[in-house]
């Protein structure tokens, strides 16, 4: 049962994750990566991370996805110029795929073939399931964690203010400026 | 249980599968897509190692690294429409100003 949920969550994840870079309208990207996001929070429960599944739905899936969809709507979400016979481009593109392959290969080596070593920690699944996976993070995070966890808190205020900044018109200036110098 | 080896495959697949896109792809919105979908795919390696090692802290660093990928969205697209307001473009090749 286990394994048949895996398979089908991450041939979902997979499909998903091509149709992003597939799909021609960054709207259809947009909503592909949605599926790979909520995949990917089946893949957390099945690992037993029960909390990063609901924060992954809430903050990727929620947030993270409403912002793409806002700003390709905003932006004009456009079909990407096709089939323009650059050479350079071409090349390029398929030098991309053939690193991106030996990438994977790389990456697959060492995390498959490889033996897996590491200390072993105290967070038994029944230890953890003795008090629940929230309040294990939680007691974590405002222990161990709690300097990270400010700083992500100051992280995210000053990302706030500097896409209010950066996003914001000037006052004084006509948009669009007309495009002359290329 | 399912072994760490086949998350650990997954995770690589669908990292490959980001670094494709954003190599390949010349839409500025899509190429941020495509960096959301390669720290997915690490957050899915730090929770299986997470659960290899019997061990919270991995789990704790995919938090951390959502509110990260929170801020650098805001952010990112913050930086595309001011792009988008002088170019009137998001493809990343008619944005060379600064290419010799």
């Amino acid at each position: 049962m286990e394994m048949v949920l895996f398979v089908v969550l991450g041939a979902i994840a997979i499909i998903a994750a091509l149709g992003v870079i597939v799909a021609g309208k960054a709207i259809y990207s947009a909503l592909f990566l949605l599926v790979n996001f909520c995949s990917l929070a089946g893949l957390y429960l099945l690992l037993n991370a029960q909390f990063l599944a609901a924060a992954q739905v809430i903050v990727y899936a929620g947030a993270i996805v409403v912002l793409f969809l806002f700003a390709t709507m905003l932006l004009g979400g456009g079909e990407e110029a096709r089939g323009t016979s650059n050479v350079k481009r071409h090349t390029s593109r398929y030098l991309a795929i053939a690193l991106a392959v030996v990438l994977f290969m790389e990456v697959g080596y060492v995390l498959v073939s490889g033996t897996l070593t590491g200390m072993q920690g105290s967070d038994t699944p029944e230890a953890v399931a003795s008090m629940g996976n929230v309040q294990a993070i939680g007691k974590l995070l405002f222990t161990d964690y709690l300097l990270p966890f400010e700083l992500a808190a100051i992280l995210l205020l000053i990302g706030i203010v500097g896409a209010v900044v950066l996003a914001k018109k000037e006052p004084n200036t006509q948009y669009p400026i007309s495009n002359t110098q290329g | 249980m399912i072994p760490s080896s086949y998350y650990l495959a997954l995770s690589a697949i669908i990292f490959v599968i980001g670094v494709v896109g954003v190599l390949v792809r010349r839409n500025a919105i899509v190429i941020l897509m495509c960096i959301e979908m390669m720290m997915g795919a690490a957050g899915l390696a730090f929770v299986t190692f997470s659960r290899y090692l019997n061990s919270l802290d991995g789990q704790v660093a995919v938090f951390l690294v959502m509110a990260v990928a929170a801020a650098e969205v805001a952010v990112g697209l913050g930086i595309i429409v001011s792009v988008f307001r002088h170019k009137q473009t998001t493809d990343v090749d008619e944005i060379n100003l600064l290419k010799w």
